[in-house]
């Protein structure tokens, strides 16, 4: 069932309704890896509902952003805000927890298990029994499992990834584990969802199918979603807004048409002559 | 032809329904696995939903006699949707799922349709864009809620809305209810189904209560069908076989449909359920076939070798265990032995493990296929019928099952041949009318009740059993007045597991030619076995190791088409490997993949030409539609092979 619909019909409207207050605020970020300046002053805002894309060239210090909203690497400058709160220095995990939930540019899923139990780990931030009561598989830990197994079976369902349930995901081909990998970010139930290039390497199909998830996943869900992708296409019809950086520093911001007509940003892509 | 009358007032399907949920109450009626769970739904529970549901299609204004088109994948709650229409006094209308919007759109405004019942978003946004169009559409109902939060709900509705609506207006809506489904006679339309049409726009086949319920009744008792069988339904619900079996024979017999949980998990479903009761097309079992032996290549040579000894067996005694003709004891032994080592594990890994009674029919199937399965001691039989006859006209009986024949008239059918060939048949199933279209209803059946099929063929005089030979209109003579008849030979092409369809040319010409599909999964296979290496369908189809097997199949099939006197002239003598697969989205195929060989003919006139006119390759262009309705142009330049033909000096003595 590879249904392609026309992009056209689900083109968000920034009518207020659909997104709400400021969600997590960046601060004049800089991020420096010994004498390298990986990202410069940064500071700028998703909102609650809304689908934020961050795009510019190789080498611009997008993924390097991802990283830093997702507690990987810790800012030498520059305040996160989360939810109203400044976030102290957290480790990864303890981000997972707030409600932040990624997937990797170079898919890292568990290639031996099936796609079921890879995405079940989506849920292990949420699952309240302890060890013991996991290992002998009982009371508190089975009704515990049983309510796990039900969430997943919806997301499972909503990917549209019933026959490949009980597959190991190293026989999965590309485009199937990355929907799986989006599963098991979408397990953890999270308020924001991080996607890191989630359309790298996909076919054309490929890249509408996933479209099509990202946006009923922001649509069923009212899951927050910032994404990094380089396909310009995309980028311009599924987000609601855009933030550009070049060479660690961001020149652009605003709606895909602002954004499309901004000087500099035109610049960065297409170059300038030098005469 | 006697008009039976019907049984204890049973004369609708919602009237089966409701003596099902009354005698069978706590009886599964239908499954849906969702959500990774198989999800029951009692006789009673399912006349419950249904109910409501109908309930809610009249608070939203469903009228007597309007037309409710339903699209979507087999799921109970569009099952539902069908019964709900009847119950109202309205006529449903179950259209194909994988037709594009212009097909839609033919169908959707012949028969005005006022309710569309769709299974998710993909079908709303084709009913969507052929509202641009059509005005007749006044309300949409959709099942699957997801994406369509967006969508303008002012004539839009959830099927669960519906449903609960209808259960909250159940007081306002009772009595008006039961006057409508007490008002539904035996004669009215039970359901209106479109054929597919090999040739022009579908035609809308008007089925009554009658014709499907004594069918499913005549059916029922010729097989013993009981409560407790099981069907998977995964055909597609506007195909008229699926309607008799999943609809008219379960209600009547009151057995279990169970639906698979996508398309894409047909096969796992299949051997979760462990149907009792299965119908196929043969292409389904060539697959299964396909892949069996493609997975046997790869084992270790102990279990290639015990397969490979086990099925020698099994073809030598196994079909004449089924017919219960006499097998010594010692055979009988190593079957027994076969079945817990080969047959057995196969059967389950098949999902055919519990299989009484199976059917296959629509094209003709291989003998070897054929042969695989029933010395596996799988009740496979034939049956041959069409939409105009509510499904059966001829069936085989248990222990009368051969290959070649599509069996005795079923219960309640009459048969006879025409001078021409022709096959006509009359029976309680005949349908009642073309859809506004008297001229075809009064070409196809005439005053009497006798129908013509189309399809020419005879009785076996020593067995009683009838066989088909051809379309009738495809029957031709070629240029020498020598019998030619297509799709024989095409039937004999296609048994090979690397053709997957064959189109056979020579109407009025000298001899004849053939455009030949591959498989792409068998031919795949091989390829990657014998190291050839391909980047594209295109460039596999026109490597020359492939067109050196292909040619030995055809040459094959030559020598076995001159074996027959009749039909000695249909021998191949050039042929090419085309460059796609023929598909059903560009118009090649019908829906249910039978060859339409005149568009074909038209579309490729450049290749055919080439064919005849001597040349080795041809270079072309051939528009192709993809599945969101988009057209494409593919380039191609083609190989075209000779065949060896025997000598024909028989041939041209006899004409």
């Amino acid at each position: 069932m590879n249904a392609q619909i026309p992009l056209s019909s689900y083109t968000m409207t920034a009518d207020g309704r659909k997104i709400g207050a400021v969600l997590m605020e960046m601060k004049n970020i800089t991020l420096r890896f010994g004498g390298v300046k990986a990202i410069t002053d940064i500071s700028f805002d998703i909102r609650e509902g809304e689908i934020r894309s961050i795009i510019g060239p190789n080498g611009a210090g997008k993924s390097s952003m991802l990283n830093v909203i997702s507690g990987f690497y810790v800012p030498q400058e520059g305040e996160v805000w989360f939810r109203g709160a400044r976030r102290p220095q957290m480790k990864p995990y303890e981000v997972a927890r707030q409600g932040i939930a990624r997937t990797f540019q170079n898919i890292a899923l568990f290639d031996g298990m099936s796609v079921l139990d890879n995405i079940m780990t989506g849920r292990l931030t949420l699952m309240k029994t302890g060890l013991l009561a996991q290992s002998f598989w009982w009371g508190s830990a089975e009704r515990e499992e049983t309510a796990h197994r039900e969430k997943v079976e919806k997301i499972i369902d909503f990917l549209e990834i019933q026959a490949i349930r009980k597959t190991p995901v190293g026989r999965l081909p590309y485009g199937l584990k990355k929907r799986v990998e989006l599963a098991r970010a979408l397990a953890a139930e999270p308020k924001l969802l991080l996607l890191d290039e989630p359309m790298a390497g996909m076919n054309v199909e490929e890249k509408e199918d996933m479209c099509r998830f990202i946006l009923d996943v922001n649509d069923e869900f009212g899951t927050t979603i910032a994404l990094i992708e380089h396909d310009m296409g995309v980028v311009m019809d599924l987000s609601d807004r855009v933030v550009v950086m070049d060479y660690g520093k961001k020149i652009g911001d605003g709606t895909p048409d602002e954004v499309r007509n901004n000087q500099a940003v035109i610049d960065a892509y297409l170059g300038v002559s030098h005469e | 032809m006697t008009d039976q009358e019907p049984v204890a007032g049973l004369v609708s399907i919602p009237a089966l329904m409701a003596r099902n949920a009354r005698t069978l109450p706590h009886r599964a009626a239908y499954r849906e696995k969702e959500f990774g769970i198989w999800q029951v739904w009692s006789w009673q529970e399912a006349h419950a939903e249904t109910r409501a549901l109908a309930m809610g299609f009249l608070a939203l204004g469903l009228k007597r006699g309007d037309f409710v088109a339903v699209v979507g994948r087999n799921r109970p709650s569009l099952y539902w949707s069908i019964v709900a229409a009847q119950m109202c006094g309205a006529v449903p209308v179950p259209l194909y799922q994988d037709a594009v919007a212009e097909e839609a759109e033919y169908v959707l405004e012949h028969c005005s349709a006022r309710f569309v019942v769709c299974g998710d978003q993909e079908q709303v946004d084709k009913v969507i864009e052929v509202q641009e169009r059509i005005q007749c559409i006044d309300q949409v109902v959709y099942v699957d809620k997801r994406g369509m939060r967006k969508y303008d709900h002012s004539r839009m509705n959830a099927l669960a809305d519906v449903l609960t609506e209808g259960k909250a207006a159940h007081h306002r809506f009772e009595a008006e209810l039961d006057a409508r489904i007490a008002a539904i006679t035996y004669d009215d339309p039970c359901v209106m189904l479109y054929t597919s049409g090999t040739t022009g726009k579908p035609k809308g086949v008007v089925l009554s209560n009658r014709n499907i319920i004594e069918t499913s009744r005549n059916t029922c008792d010729f097989d013993r069908l009981t409560s407790s069988e099981e069907i998977l339904a995964y055909l597609p619900m506007a195909w008229v076989g699926d309607f008799i079996f999943s609809m008219g024979q379960a209600m009547w017999a009151g057995f279990c449909v169970n639906c698979p949980e996508s398309a894409a998990t047909m096969m796992t479903d299949l051997r979760e359920i462990g149907p009792s009761y299965f119908f196929a097309p043969p292409r389904v079992f060539e697959g299964q076939l396909t892949n069996v032996m493609i997975r046997m290549e790869d084992a270790a040579p102990f279990k290639q070798w015990l397969f490979r000894t086990f099925m020698a067996h099994a073809r030598k005694v196994g079909p004449a265990m089924l017919d219960g003709r006499p097998v010594s004891f010692t055979d009988r032994l190593l079957y027994r032995l076969g079945d817990l080592m080969v047959y057995g594990p196969l059967k389950n890994t098949l999902g055919y493990s519990r299989i009484r009674v199976g059917y296959t029919a629509g094209e003709a199937i291989g003998p070897e296929i054929f042969d695989f399965y029933r010395a596996l001691g799988i009740n496979l039989k034939q049956l041959y019928g069409q939409t105009e006859a509510s499904v059966f006209i001829t069936q085989q009986p248990d222990g009368e099952v051969r290959s070649d024949t599509v069996g005795v008239p079923s219960p309640g059918v009459e048969v006879k041949i025409a001078e021409t060939g022709e096959v006509f048949y009359r029976s309680p199933g005949t349908f009642v009318e073309y859809f506004k279209n008297p001229d075809s209803t009064a070409s196809t059946k005439d005053p009497e009740g006798w129908v013509a099929t189309g399809d020419a063929g005879f009785f076996e005089p020593q067995t009683g059993h009838l066989r088909i030979i051809d379309r009738a209109k495809d029957v031709g003579r070629m240029a020498d007045g020598s019998l030619f008849a297509p799709k024989y030979v095409e039937n004999k092409l296609k048994f090979y597991p690397n053709i997957l369809e064959a189109v056979v040319f020579g109407a009025g010409r000298d001899r004849c030619c053939a455009f030949i599909n591959i498989d792409l999964t068998a031919v795949g296979n091989w390829a990657e076995r014998n190291n050839i290496a391909y980047s594209s369908y295109q460039e596999l189809a026109g490597h020359p190791q492939v067109y050196e097997m292909i040619r030995g199949h055809v040459e094959e099939v030559n020598r076995s088409v001159a074996a027959d006197s009749m039909l000695a002239g249909c021998r191949i003598h050039r042929f090419l490997i085309l460059h796609k697969e023929l598909d059903a989205d560009d118009g090649e195929l019908t829906r249910t993949r039978k060859v339409r060989r005149n568009i074909i003919a038209d579309k490729y006139a450049d290749l055919i030409a080439a064919l005849y006119d001597g040349s080795t390759v041809i270079s072309t262009e051939t528009e192709v539609t993809y599945e969101d309705g988009r057209k494409g142009v593919l380039k191609a330049t083609l190989k075209i092979a000779d065949a060896a033909t025997l000598a024909t000096v028989e041939r041209r003595a006899a004409a």
